[in-house]
């Protein structure tokens, strides 16, 4: 049976993981690539790398970045941040990852997710939907940078859209949720999983073991990620992995002995 | 020594990389007059039956890739490259069949409609025979799959291994010196790696005409 995934997302800026981690066995625990060696280890099931740059050398540190994590990682993983055209989107595969992530240049070009699925596969396109709930509109809007633009874009339908264009799975953060460590947002994640023939990936506001369980039995989530919990060890992998078992949920198994 | 055929079908980098992990080292080959040194030959993968089975024979590498299997040495078919072993594959290319190799009776079949297509993410391997290739391996563990198509051996005797995707399908083949894997070893973390040290270990201890 197809497994439910656990995802570490790391957030990267300038060949960096922000924030720093505590990870204390890890030569350089800044390093992207040698952390995401070592989620590979602990049992997380993929990686997906968020890059934050916003300098001129960025897009050379990223591709560098994918290939070295080719070359020692060797569970999938995903960059995202910054993409916006196609050419983008063949360097990055191209440096090895499996899939990428495009979120605002999905939102202002659409086209881009069907030119994305064409070229290379739907398999490796992934649209990141970052959602608020609107209460004057009774609905789940998109909205971008962070949360603080507006598209007044509903989600629901906008995932339906991306679908359709290609896209291979939606990832999907919510604004009300996300750094808030009180649980994933199960509704919209419902509302969108059930909309949707893709996997959904559930982000924003993991805080407990139970929040996972319930993105998957209540939200219908395909996949679960966490970025700071897990890179500050209040929970790791294998303690998500090992309660998720218990609960009845089809999941592989944690590797015995890495505890990360 | 083994080699990787690069007949520009996905990034092999990572599956080169794995093989170098396992202690195998394998060389990616672009020239098919090179396949003749290797004992181990490796065809991976992904994307389009049809443009797969065109790019190997303009290449000349379809003709290479039958003398490798016709001297009887161990061959590994990874994703599309398990697939390219069959007759036929329904996959649409302008006609409704397209032929392969031909070295596994049976056909390549898109998932039905009523599943998630592409099949992407970690699923269970169960194994109806033993095999050197999947030593080591625990029965049911997980690997990666990322797919749309999958192979129906007309032959039981081909099956290795099933995995359960809404009904069974058939997730590995082998015969003799000819292994095929639906799923991705290179993405399978250390099970992955271990099934390609197997392979390695499986080209060491051939030796012609054994």
């Amino acid at each position: 049976m197809l497994a439910k995934r656990v995802i570490p997302c790391l957030d990267v800026k300038d060949g960096r993981v922000v924030k720093g981690t505590n990870f204390v066995e890890l030569r350089d625990a800044g390093d992207p690539v040698e952390l995401a060696a070592m989620y590979d280890k602990s049992g997380a099931d993929e990686v997906v790398f968020l890059d934050i740059s916003a300098s001129q050398e960025r897009r050379g540190t990223l591709l560098d970045m994918a290939r070295r994590t080719a070359e020692q990682v060797f569970i999938p993983f995903t960059v995202g941040g910054g993409i916006r055209t196609v050419a983008d989107i063949r360097d990055i595969l191209k440096a090895g990852a499996d899939k990428i992530s495009i979120n605002t240049a999905a939102v202002q070009r659409p086209e881009l997710i069907r030119e994305g699925a064409e070229g290379f596969g739907s398999q490796c396109i992934v649209v990141a939907i970052d959602v608020r709930w609107i209460p004057q509109a009774q609905e789940w809007q998109v909205v971008t940078h962070g949360g603080t633009q507006e598209t007044g874009r509903e989600a629901v339908a906008w995932a339906q859209e991306v679908e359709a264009l290609g896209a291979g799975e939606i990832l999907l953060t919510s604004m009300d949720t996300d750094g808030v460590k009180d649980g994933y947002d199960l509704k919209a994640t419902a509302a969108i999983s059930g909309a949707v023939n893709i996997p959904v990936i559930a982000s924003g506001g993991a805080g407990k073991l139970e929040h996972f369980r319930d993105a998957i039995t209540m939200g219908k989530a395909d996949a679960v990620l966490a970025a700071s919990l897990f890179h500050f060890r209040e929970l790791t992998v294998k303690e998500v992995k090992e309660y998720l078992i218990a609960c009845g949920i089809p999941v592989r198994p944690a590797a015995e002995g890495v505890d990360a | 020594m083994i080699g990787i055929v690069d007949y520009g079908m996905g990034n092999l980098r990572s599956v080169e990389k794995a093989f170098e992990k396992a202690g195998s080292p394998a060389v990616v080959l672009q020239e098919p007059d090179r396949f003749g040194d290797c004992s181990g030959l490796v065809l991976p993968g992904v994307g389009a039956f049809g443009r797969a089975v065109d790019n190997l024979t303009r290449a000349g590498m379809k003709r290479a890739v039958l003398d490798h299997l016709a001297a009887g040495k161990p061959f590994l078919g990874i994703c599309l490259g398990l697939q390219l072993l069959f007759s036929e594959s329904e996959e649409n290319f302008g006609q409704d069949s397209v032929p392969g190799l031909g070295i596994v009776p049976g056909r390549v079949r898109r998932f039905g409609p009523d599943l998630k297509v592409p099949q992407i993410g970690w699923n269970q391997i169960h194994a109806v025979k033993n095999d050197p290739l999947l030593a080591g391996i625990p029965d049911k563990c997980y690997v990666y799959f990322v797919h749309s198509y999958y192979v129906e051996p007309t032959d039981a005797d081909w099956v290795l291994t099933t995995t359960d995707y809404g009904p069974d399908f058939v997730s590995s083949v082998s015969k003799g010196p000819v292994w095929g894997i639906q799923f991705h070893p290179e993405k399978s973390s250390d099970i992955g790696l271990t099934i390609l040290r197997n392979f390695g270990a499986i080209v060491d201890d051939y030796h012609p005409g054994s």
